[in-house]
């Protein structure tokens, strides 16, 4: 559905050393349940915006970090990706808290569901309310990302 | 005044509809606009206290006055990644 560059994309000049990647595969099972397909929708606009607003706030806390991000919306099968995020540095600490960064960010603030059908029935599953002005939240994300 | 609502997931769900029109008294806020569907669709109340809204697709909070032709839109929590 949608990606995001924070800093200037392509080539590095030879400066990064590291790329570290996050891809988010449907799981066959969740909370016990025997998942048989995930359905993502998103407010798309509102979204990419969000989308944007996490590679500012990646750009603000890693400078020298760049991240691509795409999430994909409709019916995903088990074992299909559901969203890629790739950050490139030029060292490997801040590639890889900056992805974790990202990944936290888009469950927190970025208007996407899933609906989750099971052997047995289906249900939206539903996370965090989304205010991206939540500073918590946001402390929270960098917390994880630099465990 | 009119304004055209977007609703997601389950909120799309109990609504039937992912887009409505309502008209409203100048001066609504968002909160008036969720208010007013909360008494057509009982359903909504359970959201009170973790639903998100938007207007013209940026995050806004609910005591934001409302204008002639916005989309406001209602999130329930999200769940993506």
């Amino acid at each position: 559905m949608a990606a995001a560059l924070a800093g200037a994309a392509g080539a590095d000049g030879g400066a990064d050393g590291a790329v570290v990647t996050f891809i988010g595969l449907v799981r066959n099972h969740n909370v016990g349940r025997r998942v048989r397909y995930l359905e993502y929708e998103a407010y798309e606009p509102l979204a990419l915006k969000a989308f944007t607003r996490i590679a500012g706030e990646i750009h603000e806390r890693w400078p020298s970090a760049r991240m691509g991000l795409h999430h994909r919306i409709g019916r995903l099968e088990i074992g299909e990706a559901s969203i890629a995020i790739v950050v490139r540095s030029p060292h490997r600490a801040d590639a890889y808290a900056a992805c974790r960064y990202a990944i936290e960010r888009v469950k927190q603030i970025a208007p996407i569901w899933k609906r989750e059908f099971f052997d047995g029935g289906d249900v939206w599953i539903e996370g965090a309310t989304a205010n991206p002005d939540d500073a918590r939240a946001r402390a929270e994300a960098e917390r994880v990302a630099c465990a | 005044m009119r304004v055209t609502v977007r609703l997601f997931a389950r909120l799309r769900d109990i609504a039937g509809a992912a887009e409505l029109s309502r008209d409203l008294a100048a001066g609504a806020t968002i909160g008036d606009v969720w208010r007013q569907l909360a008494t057509e669709f009982p359903d909504f109340a359970g959201y009170e206290r973790s639903i998100s809204s938007a207007v013209n697709a940026d995050y806004a909070r609910m005591d934001r006055v409302v204008a002639d032709g916005d989309e406001v839109a209602f999130l329930p929590p999200v769940s993506g990644g």
